[in-house]
């Protein structure tokens, strides 16, 4: 096992001198790093609001008839907290600001194909950000249709003002930060992979990034079109989404979801990703199954452009069987993922530290929301439990056990990466445990209140329904989660003012970003090591234990000796 | 499969024996059909899911570290058998779980030929309107804090707990078909009645037919589920389902013509 060149000692690249610093280098770079830096910053700045804004609902909720914030604010409330988690924090999170930093680096890319384009997407988002959160402070408030802003409800007649346009404004912005992202995904991997890297030997963040970026290209257009559908309503005097003028309601219900099903999985498969790049390392065991991980990958990408109408099952207009038996099957490719997660496990040395543990809080929180989705997929049980509570917790068991759990593992787990020091693994296992306990607490009581009649989206109900205990429990476990990220930014804190220098590969991990120094210098790599599996980190520190393609096969090559972590 | 087959058997022997799982039985004959499923697809999520937290949870617990110098594990990655395996059998799961759900949804969603009474019922911004035979219209507005409307006025069965009867009541005759044909005058709202398991959205520009036989008499609380704007929260109304007799005794006895208080109460008047 050669490599092309003695390492040199970490120094910046030459030209990295040339270029402004500080905030004009933050506000200029064409970095891939930086940009996915700004990515990050943003949008767990929107998460943070966002969660502000949760914690206010359930204050409102823990008594019949509350009374922190009126109907109105709270209408508000819930349309923002979702539209930030969902627009502005989920994806973002993930495509602009993870996938940003980590896909070149996966690749052995210098940057992304089209680093200007890199730059306008995050411009994009970032004034669709301010734009959304302007709406607070227009006359008449911000929107209140909720984050799906079904037409008739968004149209000029029921929710006139400056707060809906700004929202629709946003979302346009933001749809084609999407786009470009998307596409600049998709090239950077076509085209920038390093000599080696064969399509099969690229990490599974990286595939699952890659079938991401091709739905983001399926489903973010028709957002965009639907939206600028909406403004000519609003603005323009048509009626495309009005009976009056001869418009189709439901058309709106369509266009969305169809971006809106696929968008689940664009705001899930990137996490899928995360959590299938963390567990083989901590497992120090290769990804069991990797070939049908990929294809699990796609299938759900394929099976998620034809399942829109399972949110529409209650409208009356739309064909059950077909949209049922699709959502059906995308249990399969799940499931194939859960079994792969396990047998990555199966007989390996798990090390159970803060990126682990948040995987697996992922993995039970998505075994919940993944078997509740099943159930909500068949059209009777949807007729019970559509727009209550029992869709409220099984989709936040889902986007929070992807976009939370599995996010904040990336988060843990690449942070020595992206600033070169480690984070209290002691701090990081205490926001853990109180971000577990805090979402099932939170989430369990929510099943039951939707099963016995609670509407989603209702700013009070009345006592004597027997919802108050379990609203109350809900709203204790939304507090000890907004809690448990007090523990989050202490560590970040500590992280800066007492650092821990990381190394360049402090998990002993397997892709080849762990190869780069941490952070990676300009253009990101200086050598690189051969390619010749998914793990050439891994293969160039552990030459003795290579992956056993058929593990009922391969008992010769079992090795049997320690290999200290982290070695250089 | 097995695991569904187990769970039909009791389902079609012990009826209504079984434990809700927190749902609704389901008082009337096609909630009840939801019911049976719900508890059918329970049933396979909680094996499903035992299964599989069980395995994670074991694989967690019994290949931890625990020491720094532990042995490599041995660095297997496929087993094609195993991979086949769960693939196939999570396939036949969902492809019973469907044949299941078609079975059910296709009860539920027949509409009869000759229903006993059809009701027009429209929801609006904010508030429920039911339009009898015979220009019997019962319609109340939601905006202010609704009164109860006491179904014990209009002839039927008490109205207790009295949160259920808040808004207009949609009255029905018991043991008998209902047809609803379901309309919006304005956004889109949801028909949801918990005790029926069953909900529909009422939308400009779509007519949503569906029936109702109603088990017994008594007051089933309903609301509206699809958000709709400022008053969302307050959209009540309540399902009265009465005995026959009465029930056409209350209809007959509707002659009067009175002004619709949309604010306070629900009204019953013949226009």
């Amino acid at each position: 096992m050669t490599v092309l060149a003695q390492r040199p000692v970490a120094v910046e690249h030459p030209e990295h001198h040339e270029g402004p610093t500080g905030i004009l280098k933050w506000l200029t770079s064409t970095d891939h790093k930086v940009i996915g830096m700004n990515y990050i910053v943003t949008s767990l700045v929107m998460f943070f609001f966002a969660g502000i804004m949760a914690l206010i609902m359930r204050a409102q909720l823990t008594s019949p008839s509350g009374a922190v914030v009126s109907l109105q604010q709270y209408n508000e409330l819930f349309t923002m907290h979702g539209s930030l988690m969902l627009y502005l924090f989920a994806g973002p999170f993930a495509f602009g600001g993870l996938a940003n930093y980590i896909v070149p680096l996966q690749v052995g890319a210098p940057d992304m194909a089209f680093p200007r384009l890199n730059a306008l997407s995050y411009w994009l988002f970032l004034s669709g950000s301010i734009t959304m959160m302007l709406s607070f402070m227009v006359a008449g408030g911000a929107a209140a249709f909720g984050w799906v802003a079904y037409a008739p409800l968004s149209e000029a007649t029921f929710s006139p003002g400056s707060g809906p346009d700004l929202w629709i404004l946003a979302l346009v912005l933001t749809g084609f930060s999407a786009i470009f992202t998307g596409v600049n995904l998709i090239t950077t991997i076509f085209y920038l992979r390093a000599p080696g890297m064969t399509m099969f030997r690229m990490p599974l963040f990286t595939w699952n990034m890659l079938v991401t970026a091709m739905l983001i290209l399926i489903a973010f257009p028709v957002l965009t079109a639907a939206m600028v559908l909406l403004w000519c309503d609003r603005h323009f005097g048509t009626h495309i989404y009005t009976v009056q003028g001869g418009g189709v309601p439901v058309l709106y219900q369509n266009l969305f979801w169809f971006f809106g099903h696929p968008e689940v999985y664009i705001l899930a498969l990137p996490y899928f990703g995360i959590v299938t790049d963390v567990i083989p390392v901590m497992s120090r065991k290769p990804l069991f199954g990797y070939k049908g991980m990929v294809f699990a990958t796609m299938a759900i990408a394929a099976l998620s452009t034809g399942v829109w109408a399972h949110h529409m099952f209650t409208t009356g207009v739309v064909l059950l069987p077909f949209f049922s038996l699709l959502s059906l099957l995308i249990a399969v490719p799940t499931g194939i993922k859960f079994f792969n997660w396990i047998g990555t496990m199966w007989r390996g040395s798990i090390t159970l530290n803060t990126p682990m543990l948040f995987c697996i809080g992922f993995l039970l929180a998505f075994l919940m929301g993944g078997l509740t989705g099943v159930m909500l997929a068949s059209p009777p049980i949807d007729f019970v439990t559509h727009d209550t509570y029992f869709v409220v917790a099984h989709f936040h068991q889902v986007l929070m056990g992807t976009a939370v759990f599995a996010g904040f593992a990336g988060f843990y787990f690449w942070y020595p990466k992206f600033f070169g020091r480690m984070l209290s693994d002691r701090l990081g296992k205490l926001h853990f445990w109180f971000l577990f306990i805090g979402f099932w607490v939170t989430f369990m009581p929510q099943y039951k209140l939707g099963l016995m009649g609670m509407p989603r989206r209702v700013a009070t109900y009345q006592a004597g329904l027997g919802w108050q205990n379990l609203n109350i429990a809900s709203t204790v476990g939304a507090f000890i989660i907004g809690f448990s990220f007090v523990f989050f930014l202490v560590n970040l804190w500590v992280s800066w003012r007492k650092p821990v220098p990381a190394g360049d590969n402090p998990w002993d991990a397997h892709a080849l970003e762990w190869f780069a120094t941490s952070p990676p210098v300009h253009h990101n790599f200086t050598r690189l090591p051969p390619i010749r599996s998914e793990r050439p980190v891994w293969d160039f520190h552990h030459p003795d234990a290579l992956t056993i393609a058929h593990g009922e096969n391969g008992h010769g090559k079992l090795a049997g000796t320690a290999v200290p972590a982290g070695q250089d | 499969m097995a695991v569904l087959v187990a769970v039909a058997l009791p389902l079609v022997l012990a009826g209504c024996q079984l434990p809700t799982f927190y749902g609704f039985r389901g008082s009337d004959r096609q909630g009840h059909d939801e019911f049976l499923l719900y508890f059918g697809t329970f049933v396979a999520a909680l094996v499903v899911g035992g299964i599989t937290g069980g395995l994670i949870l074991w694989s967690v617990v019994r290949y931890r570290r625990r020491s720094h110098d532990a042995p490599m594990p041995r660095q297997f990655q496929y087993h094609i058998p195993l991979e086949v395996a769960y693939t196939v059998i999570p396939v036949v799961i969902v492809l019973v779980l469907f044949a299941f759900t078609v079975l059910v949804e296709n009860q539920v969603d027949a509409v009869p030929s000759d229903p006993n009474l059809t009701v027009d019922v429209y929801a609006f911004q904010w508030g429920w309107q039911f339009n009898y035979p015979d220009g019997v219209v019962v319609r109340a507005e939601t905006t202010t804090d609704p009164d109860p409307v006491g179904p014990a006025g209009l002839g039927g069965p008490a109205c207790s707990p009295v949160v259920w009867c808040l808004g207009p009541g949609l009255i029905l005759p018991a043991g008998k078909t209902t047809q609803i044909d379901l309309r919006s005058r304005d956004v889109v709202h949801g028909f949801f009645v918990p005790e029926f398991n069953f909900s529909r959205y009422a939308q400009p520009g779509v007519l949503n037919k569906f029936d109702f036989t109603v088990s017994k008499p008594g007051v089933y609380r309903a609301q509206c589920t699809q958000y709709c704007g400022l008053y969302h929260s307050l959209m009540f109304f309540h399902v009265v389902a009465m005995p026959p007799s009465k029930f056409h005794a209350w209809l007959s006895s509707e002659t009067k013509t009175t002004t619709v208080d949309a604010a306070t109460t629900a009204s019953a008047s013949r226009q």
